[in-house]
């Protein structure tokens, strides 16, 4: 970006930056105060994520600032590392967090920011929704003006409804509770339907804003009508006047201590990870397709970290609500981050007196907001959809975590995910043996600007990093076909990386297909579900377990009406007439294509190589048309493949006049020369140069063109079925021309 | 039995047939009708019938009866056990002194070998191993060949973090595939005409890991024979951190012929 540009395009992260302030100045309070932190924390971390990222960070449109993720251990570590005096707590837990900033960016030096990439998708899922319930059964008691009280939050969770009975037999005794619980439940409708608000202006504002605006406005109306506000002193947020009054220093007293050092890891770990997640996520989002740099942004967040703890501050994450809220007002560089730290400093200042008017009610409602989106019961169900092994981790990940503590869930979880591997392809060994060994292939194809990726042995979140760098060292402007043939297990991580993949190289204008996943058993008939090659057999119909490519296969039939179908097919003889599969006996013929056009069929054939042979049956997709007049039986092919089969034929190599490019590209053979000769030309060789093609066959009646020597991927079955059509076009305008020869 | 006949045929030699274990009646018999049914009795010059231990016999005898080729029958994917102790087929090619080639799939029939796959990289033996690869394919009757050139993703220099270093190390591809791909034309230039002018031949460049890379590659473009340079002396530890011919070896793509420099 030039200066003129960066210049020219401030005003609109200054405003950015703004509305993200906006967010992060109730979201900064609320998770410092349910950390157990003064307000202020929030805030402190905020301003110096802003700042220090923005000029540090290697991402363009991320936010940086407090996070969700931690608030728990936080809490804990705030309580118990005081031995019960909360403020020595705290400057122990302010320790924790700058180790913690120290290591996170020894982890950028070391290059980790694939670090997210080796938990499995469901387990992050379980992770995220048992922080999402444990912020909530925390924080409902505080929203209702209720005292919140300790003790493990699964057991708080099935409590959940004594709360609301609590509630509601207090209330009525005393105003304080009753107004702050109004006040509270008020706060979180507003939350919960802010979506289903179709009003411009009301939308400029961003939801929390409004409930902080509304706590405020709460409280100018009792001021105005001259009486004090029922809710206790004691239930308001309370900010301190200056600065200096903000800044603590973190206690290094435990510094020998295992208690310190595990909850820095921990807050190393997951908050790495939280904010890789969300670089990723937020690099989906950019309009202008930008690929963050994670390991550099990741250095930025440790040092961040560790300035943050050090004035007494949260840990510092990139965060992924306020950055796609940065995102839709349309910010295109970190100056929106910088600005972002520098308002919230600039309210802390000048309004801090207002906000002392906030009640934790209102705090706490955009907590349990936050933990019923993490926890969302859509979220089973959508868990349940990819397939019943997923749902089974998810749930076992957030019970573990709820009952133990994240590290614990999150490791646990990724075990469970590895036995549900060993349990679905039966065979343990498969992973054991291939694990360390390199299982991904990539290549530029010749004379054409594709890549080939393939992929041996398994794919799942153990190994996924291989193709994943892989594929990132392509470039998302290029066509790529991943081939999974030889892969026999690819799991849902895998299956929604290489989603991600697709949607981002489209995005760029590349494509990615993916090809030899249809013949694999899949666990149900989502997109992401687990593929195994062991289970093709039992599973029966194929039609509900569409891969994605025989999903683009049929939509692509539809749209251009021809007929398609997936399941198998018997096998036609006539293929058994062309040389092509003379040796080669055909195991099985499916996803079946109908052109009307053309009368050609599309199909994907697994064949295998000789008879004696134990090795791997090989897969083409290979058209066959049915020709209404016969025409001289011949091979063409480009490598010549076919001259030994047709030397046993007693066929040589034939050459047509005055097509020395044709001559020395293409092998042409057949037992009629002149006749053969006379059908290639000029029209016919200029069609057949212009179109890459792997072979034509002819057999007398029918013909069989293969565009590559593997399956191909919708697009090229789409160029495949339109080089047929030609291919029959040009045939009978030669019929035609030769006829009239004949006739003069 | 007739696919080794077959290939001396092929090229044109004299076949020595060694029996590890002691000589019987019944075994003798046995041998000499699987050879009279094949298709060119005549070839098998000598037979040799040495008891003992069948990996220091053969490694012994390839020595003392000077043998230009050792042929050897293999499975194609090794089992855990396997991988680590050694199986006798594998042990001989990393430590004969002469050329191996290893059968995965010997057939009675003859499969015509068509594609042949030889690794270009850089060592000091490669004009020699060009030389051979050139000489079976042209033997095999293959007339197709695709020499294979790794290179290893560290030769790039380039960590792909954004998009500018991906641009960077796309650039950086480009010219070193240009480069691989001279050398090996220079080459390929070296060697007489009449090895080289009926096999139509490919060059591919490949970045990944040595040695695996290119048996991936032999895999997905199913070539009929895989020819590589003789390994350095590798030892149990590269087997434990698997490398170079390992990756080869651990799971056989297909024909193997494994060059060493006489």
């Amino acid at each position: 970006m030039t200066r003129n540009q960066f210049i020219s395009s401030l005003p609109k992260n200054l405003f950015a930056g703004f509305v993200v302030s906006l967010i992060a100045l109730p979201l900064g309070l609320s998770l410092a105060v349910a950390s157990g932190m003064p307000a202020t924390a929030g805030i402190v971390s905020a301003v110096v994520g802003g700042v220090v990222v923005a000029l540090l960070g290697g991402s363009y449109v991320t936010i940086s600032g407090p996070g969700y993720s931690l608030v728990v251990v936080l809490l804990t570590a705030v309580t118990t590392l005081g031995g019960g005096d909360l403020f020595l707590g705290y400057t122990h837990t302010l320790a924790a967090i700058t180790i913690a900033g120290v290591l996170i960016t020894l982890l950028g030096v070391l290059r980790m920011g694939k670090l997210a990439e080796f938990f499995p998708a469901s387990a992050i899922e379980g992770m995220l929704a048992a922080i999402g319930l444990s912020l909530l059964v925390k924080q409902f008691p505080i929203m209702l003006g209720l005292e919140a009280g300790d003790g493990n939050p699964l057991i708080k969770l099935f409590k959940l409804p004594f709360v609301v009975t609590e509630f509601v037999q207090s209330a009525p005794e005393s105003a304080s509770t009753l107004a702050a619980g109004l006040l509270g439940i008020v706060s979180l409708v507003i939350l919960l339907f802010n979506s289903s608000i179709r009003n411009r202006y009301y939308q400029q504002i961003p939801s929390p804003m409004w409930v902080i605006l509304l706590a405020v406005g709460y409280s100018y109306y009792c001021q105005l009508r001259g009486v004090e506000s029922p809710i206790r002193p004691d239930l308001f947020i309370r900010l301190p006047d200056s600065v200096e009054s903000m800044i603590y220093h973190p206690s290094f007293d435990l510094i020998n201590s295992w208690g310190l050092w595990s909850v820095a890891i921990t807050i190393a770990v997951i908050g790495s990870v939280e904010s890789l997640l969300s670089i990723k996520a937020v690099d989906n989002l950019d309009p202008q397709r930008r690929r963050s740099n994670a390991n550099k942004d990741l250095r930025a967040l440790g040092v961040a970290t560790a300035i943050s703890g050090f004035l007494g501050g949260l840990n510092v994450v990139t965060v992924i609500s306020r950055s796609s809220v940065n995102v839709t007002q349309q910010a295109n560089n970190r100056s929106s981050n910088f600005f972002h730290g520098v308002f919230l400093l600039l309210f802390i200042l000048f309004f801090s007196k207002l906000l002392n008017r906030v009640p934790l009610s209102a705090l706490a409602a955009i907590l349990v907001y936050t933990g019923y989106k993490l926890a969302h019961p859509l979220k089973l169900v959508a868990a349940a959809k990819v397939g019943k092994e997923q749902l089974l981790i998810l749930i076992a990940t957030s019970l573990i975590t709820l009952s133990s503590n994240i590290i614990t869930g999150i490791f646990l979880g990724t075990l469970i995910t590895l036995l549900s591997h060993f349990v679905i392809t039966r065979r343990p060994l498969l992973f054991l043996l291939h694990l360390f060994q390199p299982n991904v292939l990539a290549f530029k194809e010749k004379d054409t600007d594709s890549y080939y990726v393939s992929v041996k042995y398994f794919c799942s979140f153990l190994n996924l990093f291989k193709l994943k760098s892989k594929l990132d060292a392509i470039g998302a402007t290029k066509t790529v076909v991943i081939d999974f043939s030889l892969c026999e297990f690819v799991d849902h991580s895998a299956m929604q990386t290489v989603e991600n993949y697709i949607a981002s190289f489209e995005k760029k204008g590349g494509t990615v297909s993916t090809i030899g996943l249809d013949l694999h058993g899949a666990s149900s008939s989502h997109p992401f579900a687990v593929r195994n090659l062991a289970t093709e057999n039992t599973l029966g119909s194929i039609e509900k377990l569409f891969s994605r490519r025989q999903e683009n296969l049929s939509k692509m039939s539809k749209e251009y009406g021809w007929e398609y179908c997936a399941k198998n097919q018997p096998i036609d003889p006539s293929l058994y007439q062309f040389l092509f599969f003379e040796t080669k006996p055909i195991v099985q013929v499916y996803n079946t294509l109908v052109d009307p056009v053309s009368n050609g069929v599309v199909q994907d054939i697994v064949f295998n190589e000789g008879e004696f042979i134990a090795r791997e049956s090989a897969r083409v997709t290979a058209l066959t048309i049915k020709l209404e007049s016969s025409i001289p039986s011949f091979v063409l092919d480009k490598e010549g493949l076919l001259d030994r089969l047709n030397a046993i034929a007693g066929l040589g190599d034939l050459t047509v006049e005055g097509h020395n490019y044709f001559n020395r590209k293409f092998h042409l053979s057949g037992s009629q020369p002149d006749k053969i000769r006379s059908l290639f030309n000029k029209e016919l060789i200029f069609l057949i140069e212009s179109s890459p093609i792997y072979l034509i066959e002819s057999s007398g009646s029918e013909l069989l063109i293969l565009k590559k020597d593997r399956l191909l991927s919708p697009t090229e079955v789409k160029a495949l079925v339109y080089f047929g059509r030609e291919l029959i076009e040009t045939l009978a305008c030669n019929s035609i021309s030769s006829n009239r020869e004949i006739s003069n | 039995m007739h696919e080794v006949v077959r290939l001396a045929e092929f090229f044109d030699s004299e076949l020595i047939l060694l029996h590890v274990g002691e000589k019987t009646e019944e075994k003798q018999k046995k041998v000499s009708s699987i050879v009279a049914a094949t298709a060119a009795p005549s070839r098998v010059s000598e037979y040799h019938w040495i008891p003992g231990d069948p990996y220091t016999t053969l490694l012994d005898s390839t020595e003392s009866l000077s043998i230009d080729l050792l042929v050897l029958g293999a499975v194609q994917h090794e089992s855990l056990f396997r991988f680590y102790v050694g199986s006798v087929a594998r042990k001989l090619t990393r430590s004969v002194k002469c050329s191996v080639l290893l059968l995965i799939k010997p057939a009675v029939e003859r499969v015509a070998c068509k594609h042949v796959v030889v690794s270009g990289f850089k060592t000091s033996t490669l004009p020699n191993t060009l030389f051979q690869a050139f000489y079976s394919a042209q033997c095999l009757g293959a007339n197709k060949a695709t020499i294979v050139e790794e290179i290893a993703n560290k030769s790039v220099k380039v960590s792909i973090d954004d998009d500018r270093s991906l641009i960077r190390s796309l650039r950086k591809k480009r010219v070193l595939e240009a480069e691989e791909d001279r050398r090996v034309a220079e080459l390929i230039a070296q060697l007489p005409t009449a090895l080289t002018d009926s096999i139509s031949i490919q060059k591919q460049a490949i970045f990944g890991k040595r040695g695996y890379s290119i048996g991936h590659y032999a895999e997905v473009t199913r070539a009929d024979l895989l020819v590589m340079d003789a390994p350095v002396k590798t030892s149990l530890l590269s087997r434990v951190i698997t490398r170079d011919i390992e990756f080869i070896l651990s799971d056989l793509p297909s024909d193997l012929l494994i060059c060493r420099a006489k």
